[in-house]
């Protein structure tokens, strides 16, 4: 590829690939099995979602046994079969979208795959009792965009993740891609470009929200013979996997992104910082690098101009510390990952002590929109100073479990009740976890703050990269909070003082608190450590690390004060604060109990005599109560 | 030139100076563990950290730069409330062994905790557990002491650049091993002692031979005598008797010593050294005077010059001579008694 001619001639041509998809039919499926209107005959796109979720839950046996299927009844023509990334609903998975419809079949096994081919492949009626249980209204069936979790979205960055197939450029490029590669290259100057950036108000992704466009500034600024790009792909956060989808789902994008961003400061090499624990996401962002060369959107002279650019992968051996920007630059040199002081920042002196210019793949992904459909568009989304969407990562207590974008400003409660679907079992909300490790526990009080950068700061958390974590009124505060400690003092690197040292402190206090033998004081002394600990780490990772146990302690103070005055867990999940106690009364002297415990503390007689517990030698394992037929077993 | 104030007096410093540097300029001392001016800043132990006005936290001394206008308070209530945590967090992690500690005296860990009133931790928990590698065969490495200020670590790899050692694991329990844990004696350790000069805890000791407090000794400054780089090295001398060599800021040294220099000082006090030119009498070594050794030195060399000629006389010198003794000795050769017969013991 030499030119935007060449480009437009590829789009026109990979148009006809995607055409059932671009074009949606708004028109809604009739669900019912007249056997009239059949479509049988008439092409369709298949898509099958190929990212590390249903994968695990089995898409690929899915994907084969279509195969088989579309061979069997000669639809192979007609039929795409199209393995796609993430669609976002990972606990309906594996998902099947069948387009031009949009019908949205949940959960489906090896056994279903013949019937969605016989029934809706072939007679064109859709299978009704496999959609995703949102997807039917009535007797009306809705397209995947207008079920429930995906109405408040707004996809931006995730655009093209379920809708293209990630391994084949030319899908991308018939999505608009490259063509904002080939607009900076051929219309803007690198000065253009940046203030481009700036003026979307773009805040960076990884969870800092330092404005992008600034950023770019900077490393342009910056004197130096050779700068590079970065992208910061060590997604950490448990149960956090935006990153990961967007390079499953749509490769290029960062590809293109990074070719964007090295143009604009003056780049001529791109390092990609991926975890080895993504395969997929690196095999894909491989193929996408390979395919951009051998299209000449990677290498010599981009787009017939003098401007160069290529990149390589780097992989990470999992570590959290990694995510930090100059723990992950000395990984990229080659050295351990850990932090290095700042300043010098990146921007001045990054990889190699040369200017170096590091986002996170969620900012990345945006770039390419923002040049297409300009600053004005983007900042018209989201709040005055949060602009554009956010991907989260919503997980926990909560009935739709899975990655969402929303526009900055959307409200917690939206999130969770409209998007997520609320609580599951009809327990009440007790907090949302917002920002991983380095973030915080909110409270239902504050359910309808609109979601930003600044007001999730002043509500003692943080954006993070976008790990939302649900939590009912079965989970312990104290606990909770032990939980994230736990991971970051198993992460932390060991350089500095205050994290290696300060962490493990507080770790212990809080195992102390949840075992029964936290003391008054220790609140004080957990309260000052952290005051400590945030002040004098050396990177975000120590800096950030104290604010679960701050943010619970300032919300949720009671919980820890029951633990440590009343030495009781009020969700009653601290093992060392519980007991199990037979209600005498309700026992029926089945024994059942006595049977099931694993180390026989319970004494009784079968049929005469009511049963006790040996609480000196009970393990609190809760098989006693489970196993119990007449709930004469009540934990306390 | 910055001015910047710190606690209330100005200095003014060029660009890219550190708060600490500053500080120092001025006389104001700030704590330190991890810093060497000799190293890249790594900003490791965070005792140094300080208050700019302003600032979000504490920043680090060692690692911050100053900037025009910059307010600076280094004993503040704040600063001070972090150090003592600090401290808190290091002795919680350290054996408090100082009665029998080598290092007690010029331990920075014992003297920070006696600056801040530390007197021990409030913490009680996990400590660390490993044992002594004492298979150097000129230090002990104990790692129960090790603050992982890293100063170690950073000499060995860029300033000594053999890198033997390198952090292992992380988190709480990181500590500084070689590679795949094999020992000292296992690695590439050339045993220069340069970490063990730098160590401000009891981690990395000489194994010494004496028994000494470093109050007991006094420092005599000279040149090491073992080669010609004219390294700069503090004798520490108790009772007449050298028990320890600490490397000193010299132009051609800057603080670095070699295995020789900084461990091989035992030869100085040894009853077989040699004191006195021994000459053969009768075929019978006995100690005699310099004058008396230099009379027979010359006469024999007049000697055999004018019987033999002058080729028959050869001078071998020393790489234990500097450059300006050797060039001396080949002039004396040449020019004296006109030979050009000059070796060197190195080439042998």
């Amino acid at each position: 590829m030499k030119s935007i001619q060449d480009l437009d001639r590829i789009r026109q041509k990979s148009l006809e690939k995607v055409n059932l998809r671009r074009n949606v039919e708004d028109a809604n499926v009739e669900a019912e099995a007249s056997g009239e209107g059949l479509t049988d005959g008439k092409p369709k796109d298949v898509l099958v979602c190929g990212g590390t979720g249903c994968t695990s839950s089995g898409c690929q046996k899915i994907i084969n046994k279509m195969e088989i299927q579309l061979e069997k009844h000669q639809l192979k023509k007609e039929v795409k079969l199209i393995k796609t990334g993430c669609f976002g609903l990972c606990e309906a998975g594996p998902i099947v979208i069948v387009h031009p419809e949009g019908a949205f079949y949940s959960r489906i096994k090896e056994k279903d795959v013949e019937e969605i081919v016989e029934e809706h492949l072939l007679k064109g009626k859709v299978v009704t009792h496999l959609l995703f249980k949102g997807a039917i209204d009535g007797d009306q069936v809705k397209p995947i965009d207008e079920v429930d979790f995906y109405k408040k979205q707004q996809r931006v960055a995730l655009r093209n993740c379920g809708l293209i197939s990630p391994e084949d450029i030319e899908e991308y490029i018939a999505f608009d891609g490259y063509k904002a590669l080939s607009k900076v290259l051929t219309e803007m100057t690198p000065e253009e470009a940046i203030d481009e950036v700036k003026k979307s108000g773009l805040r960076g992704r990884g969870g800092g929200g330092f404005p992008t466009g600034l950023k770019w500034e900077f490393t342009a600024k910056a004197e130096g013979d050779q700068k590079y790009v970065a992208c910061n792909a060590d997604e950490g956060d448990p149960g956090a996997f935006m990153d990961r989808s967007v390079l499953e789902g749509d490769p290029h994008a960062i590809v293109e992104a990074m070719a964007i961003a090295g143009y604009a400061v003056g780049a001529d090499m791109g390092y990609v910082y991926i975890r080895a624990e993504y395969p997929i996401a690196v095999a894909r962002l491989q193929i996408a690098i390979e395919d951009a060369r051998k299209f000449g959107l990677l290498g010599k002279s981009i787009f017939g101009t003098d401007f160069n650019f290529d990149m390589e992968i780097r992989l990470g051996a999992g570590a959290f510390v990694c995510g930090e920007e100059t723990a992950l630059i000395n990984s990229i040199e080659g050295k351990r990952g850990m932090p290095r002081p700042r300043p010098p920042f990146p921007a001045h002196k990054g990889i190699w002590d040369k200017p170096t210019l590091l986002n996170n793949v969620e900012t990345y992904a945006n770039i390419p929109q923002i040049i297409l459909n300009g600053a004005e568009w983007y900042s018209s989304i989201g709040t005055e100073k949060s602009k554009g969407t956010k991907v989260f990562a919503l997980g926990g207590k909560i009935n739709n479990t899975g990655l969402l974008e929303i526009p900055m400003g959307t409200t917690l409660r939206e999130v969770i009740y409209e998007v997520g679907g609320g609580i599951p079992n009809g327990k009440a909300f007790k907090a949302v976890q917002t920002g991983g490790p380095s973030g915080g526990c909110i409270p239902a009080d504050h359910l309808d703050a609109a979601i930003d950068y600044d007001n999730l700061i002043s509500l003692g958390s943080m954006m993070g990269s976008g790990g939302m974590i649900v939590m009912d009124e079965d989970n312990c505060m104290v606990d909770i909070a032990r939980f994230f400690l736990d991971f970051t003092v198993d992460e932390s690197c060991g350089k500095c003082t205050p994290c290696r040292e300060g962490t493990k402190r507080m770790l212990e206090i809080l195992e102390r608190i949840t075992e029964g033998e936290g003391e008054e004081a220790d609140l004080n002394k957990l309260e000052s450590l952290a005051k400590t600990i945030k002040n004098t780490s050396l990177c975000g990772l120590g800096q950030t690390a104290p604010n679960p146990v701050l943010s619970t302690l300032h919300y949720f103070r009671h919980e820890y004060e029951a633990h440590v005055k009343d030495k009781k867990c009020p969700a009653g999940v601290c093992q060392g604060l519980l007991q199990y106690l037979v209600i005498p009364e309700a026992c029926k002297k089945c024994g059942i109990c006595a049977n099931k415990c694993p180390v026989n503390c319970i004494d009784g007689v079968k049929g005469k005599e009511v049963y006790v517990i040996r609480q000196a030698d009970c393990i609190k394992c809760g098989a006693c109560m489970a196993a119990c037929p007449f709930k004469a077993i009540k934990k306390g | 030139m910055i001015t910047v104030k710190i606690n209330g007096f100005e200095v003014k410093v060029e660009k890219d100076t550190t708060i600490l540097e500053a500080a120092n300029k001025i006389g104001i001392k700030i704590p330190t563990f991890c810093h060497d001016p000799r190293l890249r800043p790594h900003g490791s132990c965070r005792i140094c950290t300080v208050e700019v006005k302003g600032g979000r936290n504490l920043p680090t001394a060692c690692t911050t730069p100053v900037f025009e206008g910059m307010e600076v308070e280094t004993e503040s209530e704040g600063v001070v409330e972090a150090r003592k945590e600090i401290l808190d967090l290091l002795l919680a992690n350290h054996p408090l062994d100082c009665l029998t500690c080598q290092q007690a005296g010029r331990c920075a860990l014992q003297d920070l905790c006696f600056q801040y009133d530390v007197k021990e931790s409030s913490y009680g928990g996990a400590k660390k557990e490993f044992e002594i590698d004492n298979s150097n065969p000129f230090y002990y490495s104990d790692q129960n002491k090790c603050i992982l200020c890293g100063k170690c670590v950073y000499v060995c790899s860029q300033l000594q650049c053999t890198d033997a050692i390198g952090f292992a694991e992380r988190g709480f329990p990181t500590h500084i091993a070689t590679p795949f844990n094999q020992g000292l004696e296992e690695s590439t350790c050339v045993s220069c002692g340069n970490c063990v000069s730098v160590c401000p805890v009891g981690a990395l000791v000489p194994k010494s031979k004496e028994k000494f407090r470093y109050w007991e000794t006094s420092p005599v400054r000279t040149t090491c005598s073992y080669c010609g780089v004219g390294c700069q090295m503090d004798l520490l001398v108790k009772d007449n008797k050298i028990v320890e060599i600490q490397p000193a800021m010299g132009p051609s040294n800057e603080g670095l010593l070699c295995v020789k220099g900084k461990f091989a000082y035992n030869f100085i006090g040894h009853p077989d050294r040699l004191k006195a030119p021994l000459i053969r009498k009768n075929g019978k070594l006995e100690e005699g005077t310099w004058e008396e050794a230099y009379e027979l030195i010359s006469s024999k060399i007049a000697e055999a010059k004018e019987t033999l000629g002058p080729n028959s006389v050869a001078g071998l010198s020393s790489a234990r001579c500097t450059t300006e003794e050797n060039y001396l000795l080949q002039k004396l050769m040449r020019a004296v008694v006109g030979t050009n017969n000059v070796d060197h013991c190195a080439r042998l």
